[in-house]
């Protein structure tokens, strides 16, 4: 099976380099023929390791050893247990599906090869973050995304805005990465190793170790540990206060958003805190931490998505509320539900970018909803796989995310970490203002009145089969993913052991069809409805009520529209500010000190000393050797008196 | 039997009128090229001196070394005068003062 685990991230390898480097050289059709080919290779195996791993099978090894420094090996390995099975297959399946429908996105795009390269890299780098087995491959895989994730947000790099947005997207990650990296070193000093398996063995050993902070402060290692791992995590996955480059991700070709920036790479950072559960399980602050980011995250962003008018943003922000729905998940120790969310989020959200995408294309680059509306006769396809996604999302039963949502509010009910009471009552009022911006969304594309321009509305029809097929594919495991998984993920079957605590979340025992009984009594799919009758009363029976409503808040309105104002307090803080200390450093460190002081000053010095000193040249020979010869008398004098 | 210090306040004199020569010398390059080889044959007149009351030949070996010296030192100081002279127009060695600074 080894060769079979290496051969998965190789062959999206060997395939994003051979188009890369002879794209131009393969023509069009044999780039997406060897691409494609290659994750459909990697996602067939990914399913048959599956099987394999559901058989019981585990593998925890290195097949390489990168270096040796100090005793500590740096390795090359995977760790194949439920938790990356799942994983392995989900990203594989999107990256398939998006490869696909790719072919038809990108048709008329002159970096046509040059995407399929990038989104195969992509995959590999992916692969190999969900595989890993230590630390250093994780540290490896996550900056790979990371920077794939750059290139692909900026793929349009004549366009200003593009470049910006990759830019901001690069470093706002960075200030995640240093938390990240400060985490692993911190494991490296703590347990001398890098490898999962030997961490998380010795983890409660080192449970009640202590650093001394500033003051005498005494701060658990674990703790800090947790905490800078997740700061990481934050970056990733876009949490609060480190979401601002997710929504201008959206500048990236829609494939993109919804691979990278909705179903696989946003999600590494709750992969990686699921991954690291026996860690975060020791560490209740961390925990906590962890919980109030996510419900944060998951209320400030899904009322962001009510005020947006751009499509593709309005699921981007739609993705930063589910995220931290997962990341509530995760600090109510659910972290096997948190994946499942994950899993089902993948398949309903790149489906929902996916369909966005084919609105995007049938328009011809219109993004505005403002000037769409009853585009469900003319995409049928599209609106129905795009409702049902909607559906999924919104958490209506027997869709996908229903389970998986539902899921988490139970798990977050009965958490006991400080802070849960706050996030049961958020990811409560969530689920109504999800349902509210998902069905808004819905309605304003494909029902109400017509708004289209002339030309939009000459030519607008549904897109080509490879749009259409992945469109439809994604829409079975959106329709059954939920109802499948729900019974072994809460009964602790799925992940049996590769997330820690395996029955922590005290709803275990739970089937599909206890659920879909218990819904109709419980509260949130009843806000789920009321969100949806809201959002048909608002943009379908009185379009002017909705204006009414921003126009009598319009503070409030203001406020959601400016997104809380964080873009322009970073731009003011820390842009302004950076460059404010970097002109002041310029101004008396470099210019001041060095320049002037340093470097010029003694060029000065010597220059005015050697003013006085040059008066003492006249030029005339004999006054040269008349100081020659009062030299040598001197010397002579000196020499025979001593 | 001349003394030895008569050879030596000889060469003192000798020394001194080059110094001089060179000191007071304020108009002539002539001059000073001729005060210097004073100087070296002071030196030399020394050297004799010596030599003979000590009874050693390599004083006298030396001398001529020093004349050889002495005589192609001049050639050159005389071929920088006349190049002087043709760039200046004068061979002054008060106007001579382009080392200055």
């Amino acid at each position: 099976m080894e060769t079979v685990y290496l051969l998965i991230p190789l062959v999206c390898l060997a395939a994003a380099v051979l188009v890369g480097l002879a794209g131009q050289w393969l023509g069009r059709r044999a780039a997406h023929s060897i691409t494609i080919g290659a994750v459909a290779m990697a996602f067939v195996l990914s399913v048959v390791v599956a099987v394999e791993v559901a058989g019981g099978q585990r593998f925890d090894g290195s097949v390489y050893i990168w270096a040796v420094s100090d005793g500590i090996q740096f390795e090359i390995g995977f760790l194949i247990d439920q938790l990356s099975a799942v994983m392995m297959v989900v990203v594989t399946f999107v990256s398939l599906m998006v490869h696909v429908y790719t072919i038809g996105y990108m048709h008329d795009d002159p970096g046509y090869t040059r995407f399929f390269s990038y989104i195969s890299l992509f995959t590999f780098a992916m692969l190999m973050l969900v595989m890993s087995n230590n630390f250093l491959q994780l540290f490896f895989g996550w900056e790979a995304v990371g920077l794939l994730s750059y290139l692909l947000i900026g793929f349009w790099f004549e366009r200003e805005s593009a470049n910006f947005a990759s830019l901001k997207a690069f470093l706002v990650n960075r200030v995640g990465d240093l938390g990240f990296l400060l985490g692993i070193a911190a494991i490296l000093y703590v347990f001398g190793s890098l490898d999962y398996a030997a961490v998380f063995a010795s983890a409660p050993q080192h449970a009640t170790e202590t650093m001394t902070g500033i003051l005498g402060s005494q701060w658990r290692w674990l703790t800090i540990i947790c905490l800078l791992l997740f700061v990481g995590a934050m970056g990733k996955s876009a949490q609060v206060p480190l979401h601002v480059w997710l929504p201008d991700s959206m500048e990236g070709p829609t494939p993109i958003s919804a691979l990278i920036h909705a179903a696989t790479m946003v999600t590494a950072g709750i992969f990686m805190v699921a991954r690291m559960s026996p860690l975060f399980e020791l560490s209740q602050t961390a925990l906590s931490v962890v919980l109030i980011i996510g419900a944060v995250t998951t209320i400030s962003m899904a009322l962001i998505a009510l005020v947006q008018n751009d499509i593709k943003r309005v699921v981007a922000y739609s993705t930063l509320s589910q995220l931290g729905y997962m990341t509530v998940a995760l600090g109510a120790s659910a972290y096997s539900i948190a994946i499942f969310h994950l899993a089902t989020h993948a398949f309903f959200k790149a489906l929902l970018f996916l369909a966005a995408g084919s609105v995007i294309i049938a328009l011809h680059h219109e993004q505005d909803m403002r000037r769409m509306g009853a585009l469900w006769k003319r995409m049928p396809v599209t609106y129905l796989t795009a409702l049902i996604g909607t559906l999924a999302l919104v958490g209506i039963p027997p869709f996908a995310g229903f389970f998986s949502k539902d899921a988490i509010i139970e798990a977050v009910a009965l958490s006991h970490t400080p802070g849960a009471k706050f996030a049961y009552v958020v990811v409560v009022a969530g689920v109504f203002v999800t349902a509210l911006y998902s069905f808004r969304l819905i309605f304003m594309v494909f029902h109400g009145p017509s708004r289209l321009s002339e030309d939009n509305r000459k030519h607008a029809r549904e897109s080509p089969w490879v749009v259409t097929v992945p469109l439809i594919l994604l829409a079975i495991p959106s329709v059954l993913a939920g109802l499948v998984l729900v019974g072994p993920t809460l009964s602790g079957h799925l992940f049996g052991e590769s997330v820690m605590p395996i029955d922590g979340h005290g709803i275990n025992g739970y089937g599909a069809t206890d659920m879909l009984v218990h819904a109709w009594v419980s509260l949130p799919l009843w806000l789920a409805i009321a969100g949806i009758a809201v959002a048909w009363i608002l943009y379908l029976r009185s379009p002017h009520a909705a204006s009414r409503i921003a126009n009598r808040f319009r503070l409030l309105h203001e406020i959601l529209i400016r997104k809380y104002g964080v873009d322009e307090l970073y731009e003011r803080v820390f842009a302004d500010g950076g460059q404010a200390l970097g002109r002041t450093l310029w101004k008396f460190g470099d210019r001041l000190i060095i320049d002037d002081t340093l470097v010029n000053g003694t060029a000065k010095l010597v220059g005015r000393l050697s003013g006085v000193v040059r008066s003492l040249q006249t030029g005339y020979v004999y006054h040269y050797a008349f100081a020659m010869i009062i030299g040598l008398v001197a010397l002579m004098s000196w020499f025979l008196w001593t | 039997m001349i003394p030895l210090s008569h050879y030596l306040v000889l060469g003192a004199i000798l020394f001194s009128i080059g110094v001089v020569g060179i000191f007071l010398n304020r108009k002539n390059l002539v001059v000073l090229l001729m005060a210097i080889e004073l100087l070296l044959l002071a030196a030399n007149m020394n050297f004799i001196a010596f030599s003979h009351y000590l009874g050693d030949l390599a004083g006298q070996v030396f001398v001529f070394f020093i004349l050889t010296v002495a005589a192609a030192e001049s050639a050159i100081g005389l071929a920088i005068l006349i190049v002087v002279f043709r760039s200046r127009r004068t061979i002054n060695v008060q106007d001579l003062d382009r080392l200055q600074g």
